[in-house]
């Protein structure tokens, strides 16, 4: 962590010195205000939308924008802005909760690569690698055309096929702890692998893995809005980004709106969240550049 | 040098062994079959019976996946119970659709991008480089099906220069293929692109900064000499892995982008099967793209090994 020119008593302070790195730098406030707007949004959305998101007015079909309706109505006559406001809640909640089970199986058995021995190392990352070869979506989509979709299938899906990078890239930050003397010392403490793991490891590639789990939040965002773009994500009456600029395109010559404010609502979370990504990584040293592409 | 190339030749066919067994079990550790996905969970009796008999579902796995694995070397995958055609039948056409959509993509897109690439480094913190690091950066994190999206919007609504879907049939020559698939080919190529770019201009600006430039331009060497002799070559190598591992992304955006413009090739046929939970043909489809990045993948690796010199010493 770079904590920059600290004074020799520190001050105590409330927030964590890496913490405040990350707000010092454009990038990292931009992105976590474009985030919290997105996160109250999502959480308030139900109390301060004007209309009901499944209302259906055919006086507002394909509404131009209005003062009854600030963003006018879609094919059905439902109010634009509601559905944006409402849209984000199921995205936001499944590739937040699919993040989660990426960082921990993705990092624990990274790191846990990094100790096995170098048969069980090989053979797992031969495994990794070669289902990284398939693209992600085709590898959820193998899942969904065997179970059916649903957030339950999703999340643990989705999960799965991003901690696979996860994997990978923790492994490499882990192996190159391993080697170093504390490990030694608690091994040769007799110290049990699952404590060495935890309280030794974990700590110490803790940077890697919040840059990853930053990352992989945005394309999980990314993926699941895909998903329910091509129909196999968020189900119809649901108000999803990915499903209403699906729904709304090919109406887009008679109004752009409905599929216009979903495009805006999403991308705009997705920047926030890669930005907030760039800031972290910055801020905690963590280099990005390599794991990029897949 | 040959060793090598031997060595990652091999590990390939290793990888493509492995990803066939996984593409292979994975659908057989679910519940249900081939047979309980195409007529209903709950489907049993007669019908379910004959479909498992036609489909020989009622052997071990193990001799399945032989006969699965064997077929599929020679390109006989099966015939899937949905549309009850031979899968390499339905696929035949369509991948030839998005071979040439992801040709027409890397050809125009990967020039593109480091010549690009070249202009915001050599022009770094300039207007032109904001311009292109900030398009680039869009065009990196905004989804695919939104860029797409907005293609259509722009170029074929409101300016109406094109067509804003393909309405080709699958087996059309390639000549009218390619009329129609112009803003496909934009959509795919902006992703990539927008990597190789960020590559190569990262690239450049070390090279400009570099000892040999600053000795080349010392000796008094035209500016243009100076990009054409040392920058261009030597921008080109990390270009080559970036674009390797860009496939990957490629192949994946193939699926979307060919939905969004109604594409007749294989990453429509995808969604379409998994929305028909035709598991064979979602096998065969997932096994060619995947073998398809891994090819990619090993060739961008020999030709950094042929361009590099520095690579050959290392092992492994």
């Amino acid at each position: 962590m770079t904590a920059g020119t600290a004074p020799l008593v520190p001050r105590r302070r409330f927030l964590p010195v890496w913490f405040r790195d990350v707000l010092a730098r454009p990038s990292g406030a931009i992105g976590l205000a474009i985030i919290v707007i997105h996160l109250a949004i999502a959480l308030l959305a139900p109390l301060i939308v004007p209309y009901d998101s499944a209302a259906q007015d055919s006086k507002a079909m394909f509404a131009d924008p209005s003062w009854q309706h600030w963003l006018g109505g879609d094919h059905l006559g439902r109010d634009v802005l509601t559905r944006t406001l409402m849209g984000g809640r199921e995205a936001i909640l499944v590739s937040t909760m699919a993040t989660a089970v990426a960082v921990l199986w993705g990092g624990l058995f990274g790191i846990f690569l990094a100790f096995a021995g170098r048969f069980v190392d090989e053979a797992a990352m031969r495994m990794v690698d070669a289902m990284l070869a398939i693209p992600w979506i085709l590898f959820v989509m193998l899942f969904v055309a065997g179970l059916g979709t649903g957030i339950g299938v999703l999340i643990p899906i989705l999960g799965i096929s991003y901690g696979l990078s996860i994997v990978r890239v923790v492994r490499a930050a882990a192996l190159d702890v391993v080697t170093r003397d504390f490990i030694q010392a608690a091994r040769a403490r007799g110290e049990r692998r699952s404590v060495v793991i935890v309280h030794e490891m974990l700590p110490n590639v803790l940077d890697t893995l919040a840059v990853q789990a930053a990352m992989t939040w945005s394309w999980m965002l990314l993926g699941f809005s895909s998903l329910s773009f091509l129909g196999f994500g968020a189900t119809p009456p649901t108000p999803d980004w990915g499903l209403m600029i699906a729904d709304a395109r090919s109406a887009m010559m008679v109004s752009p709106w409905p599929a216009l404010a979903p495009m805006v609502a999403l991308s705009s979370l997705i920047i926030g969240i890669n930005l907030l990504s760039d800031g972290l990584a910055k801020a905690l040293g963590v280099d990005r550049m390599t794991k990029s592409a897949v | 040098m040959v060793r090598l190339v031997i060595q990652r030749i091999l590990s390939s066919i290793v990888t493509l062994a492995l990803l066939t067994v996984f593409v292979f079990f994975a659908v057989e550790l679910l519940p249900g079959d081939t047979c309980t996905a195409y007529l209903g969970r709950d489907a049993k009796g007669d019908r379910l019976e004959t479909c498992r008999e036609n489909m020989g579902l009622n052997r071990p796995a193990v001799e399945r996946f032989a006969d699965w694995a064997s077929g599929a070397v020679v390109g006989d995958f099966g015939v899937s119970p949905y549309r009850n055609k031979p899968v390499s039948e339905i696929v035949g056409w369509r991948m030839r659709n998005t071979v040439v959509l992801a040709l027409s993509a890397s050809l125009f897109g990967i020039p593109l991008a480091i010549l690009f690439g070249i202009i915001a480094g050599i022009r770094r913190d300039k207007p032109v480089d904001m311009a292109l690091s900030s398009i680039s950066i869009l065009a990196m994190t905004v989804p695919e099906f939104v860029s797409a999206t907005l293609l259509i919007l722009i170029f074929s609504i409101s300016l109406g220069w094109t067509s804003g879907v393909v309405t080709a049939p699958a087996d059309a020559p390639i000549l009218v293929l390619l009329g129609s698939t112009i803003l496909p080919t934009v959509a795919l190529a902006l992703v990539f692109a927008a990597h190789i770019l960020r590559m190569v201009r990262s690239s450049v600006i070390d090279i400009m900064e570099s000892e040999y430039v600053a000795m080349a331009r010392l000796k008094g060497l035209p500016f243009y000499w100076i990009l054409w002799r040392h920058v261009l070559p030597n921008s080109l190598l990390p270009a080559i892995n970036v674009i390797g591992l860009t496939v990957a992304w490629l192949l994946g955006g193939v699926v979307v982008v060919e939905s969004v413009f109604n594409f007749p090739g294989l990453g429509r046929l995808s969604v379409d099967a998994v929305a028909d939970r035709d598991l064979p043909l979602t096998q065969c489809i997932v096994l060619i793209l995947a073998t398809g990045y891994i090819g990619t993948n090993l060739l961008t690796d020999l030709a950094s090994l042929v361009l590099n010199p520095r690579l050959r010493t290392f092992r492994g």
